[in-house]
């Protein structure tokens, strides 16, 4: 009697480690994809250009290109997605307990959720950052002409603090306007209570459709704050961590290169050895990660390189008209750089 | 002296007692402060209705494709003419509707053929309704047999997705919140108190953390690999929460039925279930219509909340689509949409319920 009940405790305890560790040891990602036919991707339940389905109902969206780029690489369709979408409490549960295999879920990385979560970000995907959005009739051109300026603000966010950091590290001075929510900073902008609209970039841009005369309003190209948004896995699966990254880095490669969706089948006759070796014609540099040979040209071909999908989404090509900024090539004047495929 | 020898015809009532104007005057003008609070009344209608149908009807935009054909002077139902494919069926691919539609049909043949009174056959209907059709409808929607193409819960949503929510949620709790009701007045102390544990716990917590538990908390306990579909886990949570509902309401109306009519039926030597299934229920259930109509009602709304577990609901599917860069800033409009279909939904079953009512009218109220 006594023996079995300890025998219980054993099991149940051993159950508990197993259920506690589970997440660190799952096994292998890839394999389960495959097998299961489909990635899933935990992506947002809408936010605007980043992921949130279209009229036809399909996901559409910077975060959601990452997804399809991850189904490109491993499948060479990038359809075989399978979108879960989170919020923002849940978000890391989920993938921890692998009800998703990729988190791309405009998540901001900083050191505790890289660290002390069990979860790997692979890259960044969108520098966005506090940002602000001014009369075009104003005439000013960078945010380091705004002293003196009334800015509407919303109360509570790091975004008041960040704004007052950044004025007083550039000894200006500024006339905070607070509101509590975000359509009451909108509204108060358009009322003329201040010049200047303060907010994430990505939501700036979303707010600034919302606006009676968008064109009237312009982003100023200055990002006063650090908020990396990039694709999040679980750790303890290098090999998936490893095809995540580089999917990403494939999109940013194949646009420092100029292949796009378009001239990707030319490209691949391209004599340039970087071009074939990432296009596949020169060795297979998907064995590493468990892919075939054409892991990035399906990428590319289906989705696009980094350029084209940031356009489609958020940027000129888009209701959003993001500038590139920051988020440019490295080659351009931006910080978005990859390593070379060799 | 005159002898009449026919009846005297009946005269019309005199002009100030009947029509129109009469009725005026005895509802809304019969005295000096009802005539204020009449004046009041018609003109805060007009502040109000005047702007309203401004912005819903006159104003509005209706055909279009794109958010280029709205004025933005009115309401822009351009946009909820474009999503519409979308509130009613989610994400379900469209080239699968059809299967939808098929469903949506059968469920509503059967509902009317429940609810018209001359038609025969309804107690193989209504067996049919609970379990044939249910089946039926999974096998048709989720696919994957007979050369069907599967669709995944996570495509699932809209008005679809709410009205299998609520069904569900309706059809499963009443029994087993009949049972739990039951067993919570037996005399048996195991079947008692697990009924009452039962019911007191899952009444004591809102239905918002039963999701949340669902979806957060139990993937963690379960073993790698193993997981359990998200809309069946909203399911499962939805029924448990509102059986336990369901199961107070049944027993209110259990004790309103006289001790002797129990009583009597176990003089003419019935078991448990013969005196209560065709004593003590029939007389309850008919009772209970309004409180039972009032839970699914309730749970018809309550629906919504599976949001924030990340399905879309109507409710969830409309404010996805207010997050397309496309569709920015029409908020408004979608929300009166969800919120007219909500209403027409709830309605009909209240009205329903009232037919119901006067049909089992057999003099219990007084």
């Amino acid at each position: 009697m006594r023996d079995n009940k300890n025998k219980w405790l054993l099991v149940t305890s051993a159950a508990v480690l197993a259920l506690g560790t589970a997440s660190l040891a799952s096994a292998n990602t890839l394999q389960n994809t495959i097998q299961r036919g489909a990635v899933q991707c935990g992506v947002s339940d809408g936010l605007p250009g980043f992921s949130a389905p279209d009229d036809q109902g399909e996901w559409q969206g910077l975060d959601v290109d990452v997804c399809r780029a991850v189904a490109a690489a491993v499948f060479g369709d990038a359809d075989a997605v399978r979108y879960i979408s989170l919020n923002a409490v849940e978000r890391f549960t989920a993938l921890q307990s692998g009800e998703v295999d990729v988190l791309s879920r405009n998540t901001t990385w900083t050191t505790t959720r890289d660290t002390t979560l069990g979860l790997n970000f692979t890259g960044v995907t969108f520098y966005d950052g506090i940002g602000f959005m001014i009369n075009r009739d104003l005439g000013v051109s960078s945010a380091l002409d705004l002293d003196g300026a009334a800015i509407c603000v919303q109360s509570g966010t790091t975004t008041e603090l960040n704004v007052a950091d950044y004025f007083r590290a550039n000894g200006m001075e500024f006339d905070p306007i607070v509101f509590d929510t975000s359509e009451q900073t909108v509204g108060g902008y358009e009322a003329g209570r201040c010049d200047v609209l303060t907010s994430d970039t990505s939501q700036l841009a979303a707010l600034r459709i919302q606006l009676s005369d968008p064109d009237q309003s312009v982003i100023l190209p200055e990002i006063i704050s650090k908020e990396p948004l990039g694709p999040v896995v679980r750790q303890g699966d290098d090999q998936w961590f490893n095809i995540v990254k580089w999917s990403l880095f494939a999109m940013l490669n194949a646009e420092e290169m100029g292949i796009t969706q378009e001239n990707v089948d030319e490209m691949r006759n391209s004599d340039d050895p970087d071009i074939a070796r990432l296009l596949g014609q020169d060795g297979n540099y998907g064995e590493g990660m468990g892919l075939d040979a054409n892991w990035a040209y399906n990428i590319i071909s289906q989705v696009g390189n980094y350029g084209e999908s940031f356009e489609r989404n958020v940027g000129m090509g888009s209701p959003l008209q993001i500038e590139r900024g920051i988020n440019a090539l490295w080659t351009n004047g931006g910080i978005q750089y990859a390593p070379p495929i060799r | 002296m005159t002898v009449q020898h026919k009846m005297i015809e009946a005269r019309p009532a005199p002009g100030n007692t009947v029509g129109p104007i009469a009725w005026l005057r005895i509802n809304l003008f019969s005295g000096p402060v009802n005539t204020v609070f009449t004046l009041l009344g018609l003109y805060l209608l007009y502040v109000l209705l005047t702007p309203t149908i401004q912005w819903a009807f006159i104003n509005a935009d209706w055909v279009g494709t794109s958010r280029d054909d709205c004025s933005r002077e009115g309401a822009c139902w351009v946009f909820v003419n474009a999503r519409l494919t979308q509130f009613i069926y989610g994400l379900y691919p469209r080239t699968e509707l059809w299967r939808v539609n098929i469903v949506f049909a059968t469920f509503a043949v059967l509902i009317a053929w429940l609810a018209i009174p001359r038609l025969p056959l309804k107690r193989w209907v209504a067996l049919a309704t609970l379990v044939a059709f249910p089946v039926f409808a999974f096998f048709l929607l989720y696919g994957g047999y007979f050369g069907l193409r599967v669709v995944e819960t996570h495509r699932w949503g809209g008005l679809m997705l709410t009205l299998i929510l609520a069904v569900v949620g309706m059809v499963a709790a009443l029994p087993i919140g009949i049972l739990l009701a039951l067993g919570r007045r037996s005399q048996m102390p195991i079947v008692k108190s697990f009924c009452v544990v039962f019911i007191e716990f899952w009444r004591g917590v809102p239905l918002i953390t039963i999701l949340f538990m669902a979806s957060v908390m139990l993937p963690l306990f379960l073993p790698t690999g193993v997981s359990v579909d998200r809309l069946v886990r909203a399911l499962i949570g939805i029924t448990l929460f509102q059986s336990a509902y369901m199961a107070e309401v049944i027993r209110g109306g259990l004790q309103a039925i006289p001790r002797g009519q129990e009583e009597a039926a176990a003089a003419l030597g019935m078991g448990y279930w013969m005196r209560m299934g065709l004593i003590v229920l029939p007389q309850a259930l008919k009772m209970m219509i309004p409180g039972i109509v009032n839970t699914f009602i309730s749970l018809f709304k309550d629906t919504t909340l599976v949001m924030i577990i990340g399905l879309f609901d109507l409710l969830g599917i409309v404010q996805a689509a207010l997050s397309d860069s496309r569709w920015l800033g029409f908020a408004l409009e979608g929300y009166v949409f969800a919120a007219f279909m909500f209403w027409i939904f709830c309605f009909s079953m209240s009205r329903y319920s009232q037919y119901l009512e006067r049909k089992l009218h057999t003099g219990h109220k007084r």
